[in-house]
Order: C-alpha cells, then structure tokens, then sequence
C-alpha cells in the first residue's frame, strides 16, 4: 500500500518512454520519473517545460498508472491554445525528458481498501482508471463501481477498460446499447450505490456539478463526495 | 536549474506582464471553477458570518447585516494555485477590517480558520486579513456573486494563491495557533504567497 503523500517532493527529470494517440486530440505518455515515489490512484503530477529563453510553463495533468506499475502514464487532452498540451500531444518523443512534480494531492484519491463510486466525464475518467487498475492490480475489483460519460464511445479515453470493468457508460451525442443518447442521470447511479462509498467524480466544471448534485440527490453526504474539476468555467 | 526542454518554444510573448507572477498564465476573460466538494444550496437568506474564537467581541452578521457596513471594492488581479492568474477584477462587498472593528481580535489571537458552508477550511495568518488586505465580496463585475464562483458571500485575499479566498464562507475563528485547514492538510502550503511560490508544503 502506497503512504499517504501529502506533499510533492522536488522536481525531478521523467524520460519518456512511450507516446501513443489512442484518440484524437489527446495523447498517453509513459515516462520513466527519476526517484519516483508510490501515488495513490486519483493523485496528480505537474508537467514543466521550459524554452531556450527560460521561460516554463506547468500543467497538472492525471494520473491513469497504478502505483504497482513501474512507469508513470499521463493521458493529456490536447487543448488547441494549450501550450503544454499541444507541445505534449505533438512534439514530444520517446527519449525526450520533461520535468515533473508530484505526485500531488491527499483529498481526490483512493486508499485502495475502501467502497468507492467513480463518476467521471470525458478525460475525467483518467485519474479513475489508476483506481480501477489498482483494484484490479490488488484483486480488490469489488471496491468499485464505475459511471462515466462521453460524447461517443469512441472519444471516451480508456473505453476498453473502463467496460472490462463493469463501467456503465453513457453517451450524450449517440445511443449506446438500449440507452438512447443523453446525459448522466440519477437512475444510472443509483444501481451502483452501495453502502459506505466515498464517491469520486472528476471531469468539467459542468460535469462535476451535475453529477455531484446528483449524487448528494441520492443521499450521499456531501462530506462524502470528492469532486476533481477541470478546464474552463464554460461561463 | 535544467536546460530547456527539446521543442518547447511556448505562448507568443512579446512582453512578460509584470502583474504574473511566477509560474502563472494569463486565463483571459474565463474564470475556471474549482471546488472540491458538492456546491451547497445556499441562499441570501439564510447565509450569514460569524467572527469568533478569540475575539473580545463574538458577532453574527447576517445579509443585510453586512451590507450595512461601509462598501468596500477589490480592483486587481487573483491567481489560482493550478496556475492561471486573472487580471483587472472587480469585487466588491465589504472589507474584513469592518468585521475585525467590531469583534476585537485578542493580541494572542494571530491565526484565523475560514470555514464555508460546506465544510471546506481554510487557515490564514491574521496580518492577511486586516489593513484592507482582505473582503467579503458578493458582487463580481457589478453582478451578483454566483454560486458556483462563491456566492453568496464568499472570502476574497486576493495577495494569496485563491484557494484561500474561501467560497461560501460563514465563519472565521481566530486562533491561538496556526491549524491546518482543508487543502493545507492535502499538501498545499499554510501561506500561499503567489510571488513566492508557496504552492505546496514545503515551498
């Protein structure tokens, strides 16, 4: 079991390893971090990048690696006037190295023994695929029960996965199975409750809301929602 | 300090602003929503803010208690831990040393937890929140403060990363010694201070 780490170490130099573009407009970086420590499935890194001039610029992107897996896997949506990631999503290369720091965050993360409910839109899902990989890593699968959201099937990171794991997916712009296309509702939550969950939902800033409001809806306790959000305020 | 990263040329920029500090980027016209936890329903009607613990003078200011204060405005920029920094915003409510008059911190008291409806803490030292450092605000840009940014009322220390600004803020307690509140107990820094960047513990 990974300690509780409250507080990133220093910088540290990550060599990439792998880069793949299982999506569009979004890429999965494998990198070998020079003095990693053990996340815990839900924490974050921030990526730095740094010109010929001096000038950096740093993001905080995800986690979607269990701590049992040796390498550090980052999936990153690619935002068109995001300079970490469109350099991350179309320059990066295996054998390039980037700064990071981490891993970052004691509240939006799984202690790997407790009931928890994932929700997550979009590339919200990524920092609940590190938890469903290491429930499946600990054999500790029947922890978790999993909702999320995407436009499509096909833009929805980590598909495979997240239904190998008994995810139930909603798709707001087509029918999936015998679900018509729509959004996150409280009647696909309510199956997956159970007692003594702490939920984690992570996605937009608009996802987040909704799906929170529906599960404190359901009765979850406020205190017992951990909410992760992402992007702009849409407003 | 390392060499520069293969590649990576970065934003355009003819000029630093000197209004960023250190590691932030210009978000523009957005505002970016960061809660941690479910927004509560809170209304007006039912919010108010209480000044305690070590205060020769314990008070409960309910809505229109606090707008019967003196109005106070903020004009400037804030800057959120995650890096993005907004420039030339417009609060206004009231300053916290309007609530401070009243209530008497004690001289032992240097410390103060902000705690929001939610739940959600935050601790500060005292010297941030007086000497029209800090406000509660519930209007943004001449409009009412909307909820998912805060509102009703929430706390606004915009010389300090936001998290501090503490949204749907109703009490304050001034303490003895400094506690740790939500996201200081989580790995972020007791202080905060953009221009140092105080980002996490140990900063």
């Amino acid at each position: 079991m990974p300690a509780r780490l409250v507080a990133p170490g220093p910088w540290t130099t990550a060599t990439v390893s792998g880069v793949r573009r299982p999506l569009p407009r979004s890429v999965q970086l494998r990198l070998d971090v020079e003095g990693r420590v053990d996340h815990l499935p839900g924490q974050h890194y921030v990526v730095r990048l740094t010109a010929e001039d001096g000038y950096t610029a740093q993001r905080s992107y995800s986690v979607a690696s269990p701590p049992s897996d040796p390498l550090l896997e980052l999936f990153v949506e690619r935002l068109d006037d995001g300079e970490v990631s469109t350099y991350l999503a179309d320059v990066v290369e295996p054998g390039d190295t980037v700064e990071v720091r981490g891993p970052i965050g004691g509240w939006f993360a799984w202690d790997g023994e407790e009931p928890a409910l994932l929700v997550g839109g979009g590339t919200g899902v990524v920092p609940l695929v590190a938890m469903v990989r290491h429930a499946r890593a600990t054999g500790r699968e029947d922890l978790l029960r999993v909702a999320v959201s995407a436009r499509t099937l096909a833009e929805l990171p980590y598909a495979d996965e997240l239904r190998a794991a008994g995810a139930v997916v909603v798709t707001t712009r087509e029918a999936h199975g015998i679900r018509p296309a729509g959004r996150l509702t409280a009647a696909d939550l309510l199956p997956l409750w159970e007692p003594g969950q702490t939920a984690f939902v992570c996605g937009s800033a608009g996802f987040a809301r909704t799906a929170s409001d529906l599960l404190v809806g359901l009765g979850f306790a406020p205190s017992s929602v951990r909410v992760e959000q992402f992007g702009p305020s849409g407003s | 300090m390392p060499g520069p990263t293969r590649g990576f040329l970065g934003r355009t920029r003819p000029a630093r602003d000197p209004r960023l500090p250190p590691g932030q980027y210009d978000v523009g016209a957005d505002w970016p929503v960061l809660t941690a936890e479910p927004t509560p329903r809170i209304s007006p009607e039912t919010w108010s803010i209480t000044v305690a613990g070590n205060v020769e003078n314990p008070t409960t200011w309910d809505w229109d208690g606090v707008h019967a204060l003196p109005r106070s405005e903020y004009r400037g920029d804030i800057h959120c831990v995650t890096t993005w920094s907004k420039f030339d915003t417009h609060f206004a409510g009231v300053s916290l040393d309007a609530l401070w008059d009243v209530a008497r911190p004690t001289p032992e008291g240097q410390y103060v937890m902000a705690t929001s409806k939610s739940g959600y803490t935050t601790n500060l030292p005292l010297e941030d929140l007086t000497g029209g450092k800090a406000w509660l605000v519930w209007e943004f840009g001449g409009e009412p403060l909307s909820i998912e940014h805060g509102g009703p009322v929430r706390l606004l220390v915009p010389h300090l990363y936001f998290w501090k600004s503490a949204k749907w803020v109703t009490k304050l307690d001034v303490l003895l010694r400094d506690q740790q509140g939500f996201w200081e107990r989580n790995g972020y820094h007791d202080r905060g201070d953009p221009w140092r960047q105080q980002r996490y513990q140990g900063d």
